[in-house]
């Protein structure tokens, strides 16, 4: 019988493709979360900002059991539940959907923005969200600005339901037509990982930098020819195709992870602003220092165990990048949902050529590669962890990688040990 | 369109994943959109399972829309089909795919797959996961079952002298609320009785173990929210008839025993007269007179919460002050039995009504769900759980039955811990300033080390999850002002009057866990009679008024 394994990696190359680099594309069930997902940290970024999920019961019985743990007080997320008559007719949906956000920015005075998202059930009756949006500014505007995005499964996955909510912010954002080059930093980071970044650009001398979402709705960042948009986050390719139609140059950089990942992602800005190589090496130094010595306490753990990516966040590429070249892992398959080869070049490039990407999923299929390739450590989703434990394989779960702050200098000895802690508890358990 | 914070039940579609997922050799094609797989995780991460549900799910995404999603449901059916070679298959659509109208039954059928296939239609725009649940049983109860059916109006054949009775247990699923152990329970308290059993369905039931279903004289049926219809029809079809007790608490235990034992036809005292439960005499001994009168919020599924009222109540001498369900399918039972404590039931699946209830009732205990823990949480009342929706708490190491009489014993233990004792209460409220027995001391068993109370600031929910799982900087002896367990109620001052400073002061030799009962109940009583400002008098005025 031919290995499942081999019949993968004889792909015809793809012509079109700007790396050399084969992708399997199977088409099957796919284990993945959808774009409302992202909302779980959204909500907590924005501080200001509600999310109302124009969806069914499933959508939200999904964000709540999504989160992994429950939260219970009131959140700044909730869902408006479709119901019959609602699908009857859709201008009953309308005033329904006027009536619960009226209801809903009562409850919350203190919200100042408020996302209508789409859904897969929204999606199909055809409810126009955007409409609804304007039609509500009108009536709620100046307290509150009413914008919508889609996080349905139908035309998102997990990641890219943040990539729809910041593309979304972009048309809000005001302009500078200044062409003084100013940063931008795109993607949700953790206020702690941010400030570190903030501080290393300020040293840096780089001082008109903003980031995007914004901790405050009130505070969006100016946008125009001068903006140089430094993406933190793998999975922003609607954001930045929007950033450019505002005049926004888009960097390609490697991702932040781990002490070569952000140094090369730092040195992307640097290199623009113009700063002496000697002067980036300086200011970057003690935190690089101190990022190697917390990989070191690591490396040894991991280097030379094969690891397998199950599809889920796009930040699958960039992980596999950081594990292997700076802890020696090697990644026998790594997959994403969606493969944005621009933004991922030059992370790409750094994999083995014998590493297997692929792109999409049927989740049977990779379960029966997965299983025959027998990798030390198997990066997945919840639904597929504790079954392939049980199955006698180490495995980490990847909303962890979303939830924790994993980028930058200082969190690279905390990601390392996202991936080594599983490994290491298989050693220690004696039952 | 419903503004939905949380929500106690899944959609249709969860309910029948429960009883895929409950039973063997039987696999569930679900036409849904990507995304729609999370729900694998209540099954591997939740309730801790280690294979993944037996479902799978079509994943179609807006490009199939355009093009053949209905293939694509056949070619997922027939490659679940191949792969996992089921005795049976439920096939049936999410809320989407209803939508777009696809026929799954009609599709799979055309696929003449060599294996029973159940078609389901679970309106998601109507129904919940309960719901889904019960019907998904009832559809594979009736297909499998159904091929026995005698004619009608047949007289049930007697069973021959000297067998021994047998009984079917119907109910226990995926991702109930101990259905695990109470299953235990209740195979233990029938083979102690002499009754056999037949079939346990859907947990752990294969395919044809329902078409055997018929063989048993009764039925028992443990959680009416799954089993109901089924065995509604059972004894339709086949004469079977079914126990309407639920055996939670020691007093309905013994009223299953005798409901058991005259359907089997069998004498029930001498298994009574042996009885075993710790429960009456742990609730007569003296310790317990402090449960006397405690004023308890009851609210869950209409099983759970039902059963929960009566052992309160008549078991452990509560005062039962509320009583609800989210199963609006029971909700007549429910108000039925809320009459019978002199309240009015909550029918809602409204988390933000049921919030609201357990503020103005200010009870001293609450029996809810995992919702209820959190809200009850926030206002500082103590809470045990007593039904799903389920949180991976709800699956314990050990074995921890709600039915028969060692559930009886898990119940007086899990809803009597979490209340202050009798003598503590007393002591507290004689020498409320010893410097250990302060509002910002952790409990003193914790050797001074115990996380102070969770401060009640409410402002910001992550900071009161973290509050409730960091522990808190040790207070310092002798302050009692570290922490605020009650906002100062600045604006009913206002309106009515504000406390006047010594009654402020002897507010405050009330024992913390009372004090924003005192206040609120104080203000109150100020408001309601137009009194400018709270003296004394005033505060134990209200006390006498309110004194039960």
């Amino acid at each position: 019988m031919t290995s499942v394994l081999a019949t993968a990696k004889a792909l015809p190359k793809e012509a079109c493709a700007s790396s050399e680099r084969p992708v399997l594309r199977q088409r099957g069930q796919r284990e993945v979360f959808c774009g409302l997902t992202g909302i779980i940290w959204l909500h907590r970024k924005i501080q200001d900002a509600f999310f109302l999920v124009v969806g069914s019961r499933t959508c939200a019985h999904l964000i709540q059991s999504a989160a992994g743990v429950m939260i219970f007080a009131e959140p700044r997320f909730a869902t408006a539940i479709l119901d019959e008559r609602d699908l009857a007719g859709l201008a009953d949906a309308n005033e329904e959907l006027d009536r619960v956000v009226g209801r809903l920015l009562e409850r919350r005075p203190d919200i100042r923005m408020l996302f209508l998202v789409g859904s897969c059930p929204s999606e199909v009756i055809k409810l126009d969200l955007s409409r609804a949006a304007e039609r509500l500014s009108v009536q709620h505007t100046p307290r509150v600005r009413i914008l919508n995005y889609s996080g349905s499964g139908i035309e998102t996955t997990f990641t890219q339901g943040e990539d729809a909510c910041l593309a979304a912010l972009v048309p809000e954002l005001p302009s500078c037509e200044s062409s003084t080059p100013r940063l931008l930093v795109a993607g949700a980071l953790a206020d702690i990982v941010e400030d570190q970044f903030g501080r290393i650009f300020a040293e840096l001398g780089i001082d008109d930098v903003s980031f995007l979402p914004p901790r405050k709705s009130g505070d969006l960042p100016a946008v125009g020819p001068g903006t140089r948009v430094l993406l933190a986050q793998p999975f922003l390719t609607d954001t930045a195709a929007r950033l450019q139609e505002r005049g926004c140059e888009i960097l390609t950089a490697q991702f932040p992870y781990g002490v070569e990942g952000t140094t090369a992602w730092l040195a992307t800005a640097a290199e623009l602003w113009n700063i002496p190589r000697d002067r980036f090496d300086e200011v970057i130094a003690p935190a690089a220092a101190r990022a190697r010595k917390a990989l070191d306490a690591h490396k040894f753990r991991l280097s030379g165990k094969r690891v397998f990516f199950f599809p889920d966040s796009q930040l699958e590429i960039p992980l596999a990048r950081f594990l292997h070249e700076e802890l020696g892992m090697f990644p026998v398959e790594v997959g994403t949902p969606y493969l944005n080869r621009q933004q991922m070049a030059l992370d790409l490039d750094k994999l083995p050529s014998e590493t297997l990407v692929s792109e999409g999923q049927d989740v049977e299929r990779q379960l029966d590669r997965c299983r025959e390739a027998k990798p030390d450590l198997i990066v997945c989703g919840l639904g597929l962890a504790n079954p392939l434990e049980a199955e006698g394989f180490t495995t980490k779960w990847s909303i962890e990688l979303l939830f924790t702050p994993v980028q930058g200098f200082e969190q690279a000895g905390d990601l390392a040990e996202l991936f080594t802690r599983p490994l290491l508890r298989r050693t220690r358990l004696e039952v | 369109m419903q503004l939905t914070v949380w929500t106690y039940e899944g959609p249709p579609h969860i309910g029948a994943m429960r009883i895929a997922n409950s039973m063997q050799g039987l696999h569930y094609v679900l036409h849904a959109p990507q995304g729609d797989t999370y729900a694998d995780l209540l099954f591997t991460m939740i309730e801790r399972n280690n294979v993944r549900p037996p479902v799978t799910y079509t994943t179609f995404q807006a490009r199939d829309l355009g093009s053949d999603t209905a293939e694509l449901f056949k070619s997922s059916a027939l490659a679940a089909y191949e792969r996992f070679r089921p005795e049976a298959m439920i096939v049936g659509a999410s809320c989407t795919a209803e939508l777009i109208q696809d026929d799954p039954g009609g599709l799979a059928k055309a696929l003449g797959l060599d294996c029973p296939v159940i078609p389901l239609e679970l309106p998601a725009y109507q129904k919940k996961e309960n719901w889904g649940a019960a019907e998904t049983f009832y559809q594979l109860v009736r297909a499998f079952a159904g091929t026995r059916a005698p004619a009608p109006g047949a007289a049930r054949p007697a069973r021959a002298a000297g067998d021994r009775a047998r009984c079917n247990i119907l109910g226990p699923t995926s991702l109930g609320f101990r259905h695990r152990d109470d299953v235990t329970e209740i195979q233990r308290l029938l083979a102690d009785l002499k009754i056999d059993v037949n079939v346990v369905a859907p947990q752990g039931a294969r395919p044809g173990d329902l078409t055997r279903l018929p063989d048993a004289d009764f039925n028992v049926v443990l959680y009416p929210e799954v089993a109901q219809n089924a065995a509604n029809w059972l004894k339709r079809t086949f004469g079977q008839p079914f126990t309407t007790t639920i055996p939670i608490g020691v007093t309905a235990t013994r009223d299953f025993v005798k409901e058991v034992c005259d359907l089997a036809g069998i004498d029930s005292q001498t298994y009574l007269a042996s009885e075993r439960s710790r429960l009456p005499w742990y609730s007569r001994s003296i310790d317990s007179t402090y449960l006397t009168g405690k004023r308890v919020f009851i609210f869950g599924d209409a099983t759970h919460a039902m059963a929960a009222a009566r052992v309160a109540s008549i078991e452990l001498g509560f005062k039962v002050v509320g009583l609800g369900t989210y199963s609006r399918e029971f909700a007549r039972d429910v108000r039925q039995a809320a009459v019978q404590y002199g309240v009015e039931a909550l029918i809602t699946d409204d988390y933000l009504e049921v919030e609201q209830a357990v503020r103005e009732l200010h009870p001293e205990l609450v029996l809810g769900t995992q919702m209820e823990r959190h809200i009850a949480k926030r206002l500082g009342v103590p809470c045990a759980v007593i039904s799903a929706p389920i949180h991976v708490q709800d699956f314990p190491a050990r074995y921890a039955p709600q039915m028969g009489f060692e559930g009886a014993n898990v119940l007086f233990d899990t809803w009597v811990h979490p209340l202050m004792m009798g003598l503590e209460e007393h002591l507290l409220q004689m020498f409320r300033d010893d410097f250990e027995f302060h509002d910002g001391a952790g409990p003193s068993h914790l050797g001074g080390h115990g996380g102070a109370r969770e401060a009640q600031s409410g402002a910001d929910d992550i900071a009161a999850e973290i509050a409730a799982t960091t522990p808190a900087p040790l207070a310092t002896p002798g302050s009692t002002d570290t922490v605020v367990l009650e906002r100062p109620a600045v604006a009913a001052a206002d309106e009515v009057g504000g406390w006047a400073t010594e009654a402020e002061q002897e507010l405050r030799k009330i024992p913390f866990f009372v004090r924003g009962k005192a206040r609120r109940n104080t203000e109150r009583y100020a408001a309601d009679r137009g009194i400018k400002n709270i003296t004394i008098e005033t505060l134990y005025d209200a006390k006498a008024h309110y004194s039960r």
